[in-house]
């Protein structure tokens, strides 16, 4: 590999990794790499070295003026904008994230459960009294994660609607203009601000009158502004990434039918299906950045102070030395120690939530709709294109009368 | 066997409550508690899970204490 290898690597399989992925994992394991942005980088494939790298405490994730950046044409903004304005200094982070962890503890997600199962089974009784064929990606993929987000943050039900496209301009790469995404970036930021300020009036039980009612007693690790951006980052992050990752699951499970008939036989399997399907996901993002500000080694190789580092968690999930027959999807596979979520201090914070919607979804259409099907072949499944959570922007399904 | 957890590098994202609930819970911080440092063999493979998919790496198991 003499030439700089483009990163993301171009792929047109719809749910194939590119064959790169092995290579790199096999003969270039700490690989130079030009970003969309025309910086150089450094791509991390091995599961050891991307776990070793997100784990290490010595590297943040802000890249200094000077360092290659990421830019928004990369990854959408998640690295290049921080609208909590916590993310540069650790310790700063680490308080904020104890304060928000509050919300999504285990439990706390648990006891979610049974209303995100009712709203589940409704949406999929709505779906099966219109008719088949559906599109899964309105019809239940998309509604069920943006209520569930809502519903914790507080966002009135009327005022809904706008999010789909400050979500989709927030993480667009190529599907929208720098000026498109500005005025979406002031237009979200402008009704957070107004959506706050009528929590401090009229409180109520949510997560924002939560953090409201911190900066109001004066708590020294948030300031009214970091209450806009964290509602703001979490209504994006939580809703997104969960709907595109229901189709994307959902098209794995049905695109090969064996699959989908082994969740029918025997339920029990939803849970560790889950965490497959998340392992499996070859268009699972960007990666993970970090910036290295000392010397260190990895598989052998001094990577030196100064380098924007990308790990590759989708590469990472497919690596053998990690992943017993890692190129196979495998409903039962347990532990699954997959890096979809990151790991690390800068994990996933919602990734119980994450995990139950996931959960709650699958076991609903098992239970509910066993005959369900792809009504389409699943190569020729309309792809979003130009934007960070490559997904699906329909899921076309049908299912026995 | 003995379980053991660095609460001050937790990143609490709860894994370890959702795969082993009798053994881990967390804090209203999000930070794991430790329940039952010395669970009994049914939760071995429970255990094993949280200690593998903890994204912190700050669960481990002293086989020999």
């Amino acid at each position: 590999m003499s030439d700089l290898l483009d990163y993301p690597i171009p792929s047109d399989r719809a749910i194939e990794p590119p064959p790169e992925w092995e290579e790199l994992r096999q003969q270039c394991p700490v690989a130079k790499v030009r970003l969309a942005s025309g910086g150089e980088a450094t791509l991390l494939t091995r599961y050891d070295d991307v776990r070793a790298m997100l784990t290490d405490g010595r590297f943040g994730r802000v890249i200094p003026a000077g360092g290659t950046g990421v830019g928004s044409q990369d990854d959408g903004g998640t690295f290049s904008n921080d609208p909590t304005g916590v993310m540069a200094d650790e310790e700063q982070h680490q308080a904020w994230r104890r304060l928000v962890n509050a919300t999504f503890t285990a439990k706390r997600v648990q006891a979610l459960a049974p209303g995100i199962t009712a709203r589940a089974e409704q949406l999929i009784d709505d779906m099966l009294a219109a008719g088949g064929p559906a599109d899964l990606v309105p019809a239940l993929a998309f509604p069920l994660p943006v209520w569930v987000i809502c519903e914790l943050l507080g966002v009135p039900e009327d005022q809904r609607e706008r999010f789909p496209y400050w979500s989709d301009t927030a993480l667009s790469t190529t599907r929208y203009t720098q000026e498109e995404i500005s005025a979406a970036r002031q237009e979200f930021g402008a009704y957070m601000a107004a959506l706050v300020e009528a929590k401090r009036a009229q409180p109520g039980d949510d997560l924002i009158s939560e953090l409201i009612a911190l900066v109001d007693r004066n708590d020294p690790r948030l300031t009214a502004q970091t209450v806009i951006g964290t509602s703001m980052a979490l209504l994006v992050a939580g809703h997104e990434t969960t709907a595109s990752h229901i189709a994307k699951m959902m098209a794995l499970f049905l695109g090969d039918r064996s699959r989908w008939e082994r969740l029918v036989a025997d339920p029990s399997l939803v849970r560790s299906a889950v965490e497959e399907s998340l392992r499996f996901d070859p268009n699972a993002g960007f990666g993970m950045v970090r910036w290295v500000d000392e010397d260190v080694e990895i598989a052998g190789e001094t990577v030196p102070a100064g380098t924007t580092v990308v790990c590759s968690l989708a590469a990472a999930n497919r690596d053998e030395g990690t992943f017993e027959g890692a190129a196979e999807m495998d409903l039962g596979r347990r532990p699954n120690p997959h890096l979809s979520f990151g790991a690390g201090a800068y994990s996933c914070l919602g990734q119980s939530l994450a995990r139950t919607e996931l959960q709650i979804v699958l076991a609903a259409l098992v239970r509910k709709v066993p005959s369900l099907e792809l009504a389409v072949d699943v190569e020729s499944v309309p792809r979003k294109e130009g934007l960070l959570v490559a997904g699906f922007d329909e899921l076309p399904v049908k299912w026995g009368e | 066997m003995k379980i053991n957890v660095d609460r001050d590098a937790c990143c609490g994202a709860g894994q370890c409550v959702l795969l082993a609930p009798d053994v881990f819970d967390q804090d209203e911080e999000g930070i794991v508690v430790l329940l039952d440092e010395r669970p009994a063999a049914d939760q071995d493979f429970a255990v094993q899970e949280a200690v593998s998919m903890c994204p912190t790496g700050v669960i481990w198991v002293d086989q020999n204490a």
